[in-house]
């Protein structure tokens, strides 16, 4: 389909195309909140829909072209016509049917794939809510949707300055080649590049509206467009001719200002209007910057000159392994066994400086990778928009903190978890708003979906007001599906964690948003992967909260080295309790061979890690060594290692791919690089913990 | 005709087909094709990674990466061999997995065209030929030419015994 692709311009219009639909979302759902599509936001959905039209165009994809155009022709009307009578329920439907339209395509096309979705049936149904918007609203103003005026002028205003100084006139004349299809939108992208260039522009016919009578009339004859400028007829022509399809080239030099200003003057009247149009729109541009700020900060940066610039992730990632090397190399200089014994002074002061800049380096490339959860939260607004209408329910959805960062791994892993969260919470949790008002509650029901930072973790709490966690019930079927035996007795927050489990649910009818019971193991699965751990708290009948704990980044952690025989392994700092060297006899076995250790009244098993990595060590009685007490999801073991080595912050490294498939140690999350160059393996406590209770 | 020989013998150094880094494993001559091999270095200190196959003996630290080694004489279920200073190991890059083999020593590079080559036995005798994609002849010598991407993929027997050990 796209036969001239160039990389960097496909990366350019995804991103770009993605950024608009997610603001498009944003600015229908505010919309729909109001109830009603206010000036401003029709305008900006236009616009959005216009620059959407036009750069799919460019790159051949015309189904998306073609939709883009239908969307744009409904709001087109909408800001024209303003009629009075409109579903707005509607529209909205409609709008977030092409934007899912879209989406997909650009995921096709992000992946490789050829976008083929059709949208005819899409764009028929615009059509119709086209005409019955139309026959709702029989309004005395005419309504320009096909009708764009032929043979005017169209005068596009310069942004720069408003005094013309430029002595140089041309007439340039552009013919495009036949076939080449949306005439219309390639002459707008001339006019746009001129923009720069030129002083002072018009053309005929009008460009803007990208409407097909434009495009037949510039096939029949030709785009026309005047210029003023300081660049001279050579400078004009090479720009001219690099246009795309260019099949055609008439260039011509009008000698005198007046005549040039003819062009403009005759037709002038008519355009003042348009005259003032365009800046206007500019301008408001800029004054919708403010009101986007808050809901997303990447985009409003973006808007200026070149303050921010998009950067491939893998070079992202390149710098922060090179970094992490520098950081190990670094104490390798330092800590250099050669130099270690001697007293520098210099070579202190500048080992000291060189260790200042390291770490100041290291935070920055840390920062560049922190994204703010907002993108992330602005789209659990739309899924719940859609829940809300599939169930007939009325929720709000509350957002705290949202500005806060995180690394943009991780962000990727926690959008699936939130969204099963969120399902839950609407469709388990908040009740129906006739039974929420018998029970003396608020009809409207309300999810919080809150972040925050705490120490090294960021903690994402989703918390609905809806009618809690029934315990018994989710014992009772626990028992019922052999899950728990039904001797033991577990605490509330055990009986809460159990609906983590695969296959789990409370929901006697499947919906479809939930019931299988694989939502929350998705949750709980997803979370593993970054680190993150949930906690499950709820009050019967006042509601539910979920707390996911999640890292802030993957990538370093501080970690305590312990030595086994000749291996080092390094544990996560944060879950390390205490560590201490029990004397002789405080350790005792029961006729099973589980060893275990009584510490302040409670009794901790106790894991050797020579045994479990099968590591030889002639370290083996228990006063000899040293017992670190770690702690996961409130369970506490003790893990047997020769000696402490030391903290250090790591870089953690995935294990080889190819040791990964081999087998998947779940005890090892990955491994480092120690300052002599010798590897140190990470231990994954939860998986830890998890095969041991296996 | 000087300049058409020229031209044949330029593509022929051009190309790395036909070449074979061979090393000894015990008493046989191994080769392994030129494009699949990264480098050759001395032994490193092998840091072990439990849970994993014997034949795995652990991860090394090349430059900064970190690579898996593979003790071929334990994958082909040879008696270990304390490694000493003859011992190599060659950095291959197959199917996108960078991996250290360990061999007894490395010999040459050396040039076996295709009608060198032939099939290994394909009646199994006995002895399991799976890693082997053919043996070249060169001069009086055998090569066992290894099949890279076998050597990587699990057989699934192994696996089994895994499980049940």
């Amino acid at each position: 389909m796209s036969q001239f692709v160039n990389e960097p311009m496909l990366e350019m219009y995804l991103f770009e195309t993605t950024q608009m639909i997610e603001q498009l979302e944003l600015a229908v759902l505010a919309s729909e909140k109001e109830g009603f599509y206010a000036e401003d936001s029709i305008n900006e959905i236009f616009r959005f829909m216009h620059t959407i039209k036009g750069s799919s165009a460019m790159m051949l994809y015309n189904d998306i072209a073609a939709l883009a155009h239908s969307m744009e022709d409904v709001f087109y009307f909408l800001r024209e016509a303003k009629p009075t009578l409109v579903d707005y329920s509607i529209l909205s439907d409609i709008v977030f049917e092409g934007v899912d339209f879209i989406k997909v395509e650009l995921a096709k096309i992000k992946g490789g794939d050829s976008a083929d979705g059709d949208s005819s049936v899409l764009i028929e149904k615009i059509k119709e809510f086209m005409l019955y918007l139309k026959s709702e609203n029989p309004s005395g103003q005419t309504i320009k949707v096909d009708e764009p005026n032929k043979q005017q002028k169209y005068y596009i205003a310069p942004e720069k300055k408003i005094t013309y100084d430029a002595k140089n006139f041309f007439k340039a004349v552009v013919y495009f080649e036949e076939g080449c299809e949306m005439e219309s939108i390639r002459a707008y992208t001339i006019i746009h590049n001129l923009k720069d260039l030129a002083e002072e522009l018009f053309s005929t016919p009008e460009v803007g509206s990208g409407s097909d009578s434009d495009s037949e009339f510039i096939k029949e004859n030709g785009f026309i467009i005047y210029i003023r400028t300081n660049l001279n007829y050579e400078k004009i022509e090479s720009f001219l001719e690099e246009t795309i399809f260019l099949k055609e080239l008439k260039l011509e030099e009008i000698t005198d200002e007046e005549t040039f200003l003819s062009f403009k003057s005759t037709e002038g009247t008519i355009f003042e209007e348009k005259e003032i149009k365009m800046p206007q729109m500019m301008e408001k541009r800029v004054s919708y910057e403010p009101i986007n700020k808050e809901q997303n900060n990447k985009e409003v940066v973006s808007s200026g000159p070149q303050s921010v610039i998009s950067v491939n992730v893998d070079k992202l990632d390149k710098l922060m392994d090179l970094v992490g090397e520098m950081v190990i190399s670094e104490a390798m200089v330092t800590q250099n066994p050669d130099v270690v014994e001697l007293e520098l002074e210099n070579f202190t002061k500048a080992a000291r400086l060189l260790h200042k800049i390291t770490s100041e380096i290291q935070d920055t490339v840390m920062s560049i990778r922190m994204v703010p959860l907002s993108t992330t939260f602005m789209k659990m607004q739309r899924i719940m928009r859609d829940m809300c209408k599939k169930l007939e329910r009325e929720v709000e959805l509350q957002l705290i903190g949202e500005e806060t960062e995180v690394d943009k791994n991780i962000i990727e892993h926690i959008a699936d978890p939130l969204m099963h969260l969120i399902r839950n919470a609407v469709d388990h949790g908040i009740e129906e708003n006739d039974e929420r008002i018998k029970k003396g509650k608020d009809r409207i029901g309300t999810v919080t979906l809150e972040a925050k930072n705490a120490g090294s973790d960021v903690l994402v709490i989703v918390r609905d007001d809806g009618k809690g966690l029934d315990k018994e019930r989710i014992l009772a079927k626990a028992i019922k599906a052999g899950l728990v035996d039904e001797t033991t007795v577990l605490t509330d927050r055990e009986i809460y964690n159990l609906i983590l489990l695969p296959g789990f649910s409370t929901n006697e009818n499947i919906t479809e948003f939930s019931g299988r019971g694989v939502g929350m193991d998705v949750v709980s699965k997803n979370l593993q992967l970054v680190g993150g751990t949930i906690l499950v708290d709820s009050t019967f009948g006042e509601g539910t909260c979920m707390t996911m704990k999640i890292p802030l980044t993957l990538a370093i952690i501080d970690g305590m080295n312990v030595k086994v025989g000749d291996s080092c392994y390094t544990i996560p700092i944060t879950t390390i309790k205490q560590s201490f060297r029990p004397k002789a006899g405080e350790c005792f076995v029961d006729p099973d061979g589980n060893e275990m250790i009584m510490v302040r009244g409670n009794c901790h098993p106790v894991l050797r890690l020579h045994k479990y990595f099968d590591v030889k060590t002639t370290v083996k009685e228990f006063h000899e060594g040293v017992l670190i007490m770690v702690e996961q999801d409130a369970r506490m073991i003790c893990l047997f290692a020769d000696e402490l080595i030391g903290q250090q912050q790591v870089v953690v490294k995935s294990l080889p791919h190819y040791i990964k498939q081999t087998r998947n140690i779940q005890s090892l999350s990955g491994c480092t690089l120690l300052g002599d160059g010798s590897i140190s393996l990470i231990i994954d406590i939860v998986g830890l913990t998890q095969s041991r209770t296996k | 005709m000087a300049k058409i020989k020229m031209e044949e013998y330029l593509e022929e150094e051009d190309t790395q087909k036909g070449k074979f880094l061979t090393f000894i494993l015990g008493d046989e001559f191994y080769g392994i094709g030129i494009e699949f091999v990264t480098e050759i270095i001395g032994i490193l200190p092998i840091t072990e990674v439990p849970e994993l196959p014997t034949y795995l003996r652990g991860i090394i630290n090349l430059r900064g990466k970190i690579i898996p080694v593979m003790d071929i004489r334990l994958r082909f279920k040879k008696p270990f061999l304390e490694y000493n200073e003859r011992t190599c190991i060659i950095v291959i890059d197959i199917l996108d997995n960078s991996v250290g083999l360990i061999v007894d020593s490395v010999a040459e590079v050396t040039n076996i065209s295709e009608e060198n080559i032939v099939p290994p036995p394909s009646i199994n005798t006995g002895f399991s030929n799976t890693y082997i994609k053919g043996i070249g002849k060169v001069n009086n010598d055998v090569k066992l030419l290894l099949d890279c991407e076998k050597l990587l993929s699990q057989d699934e027997l192994e696996s089994l015994d895994y499980i049940s050990a």
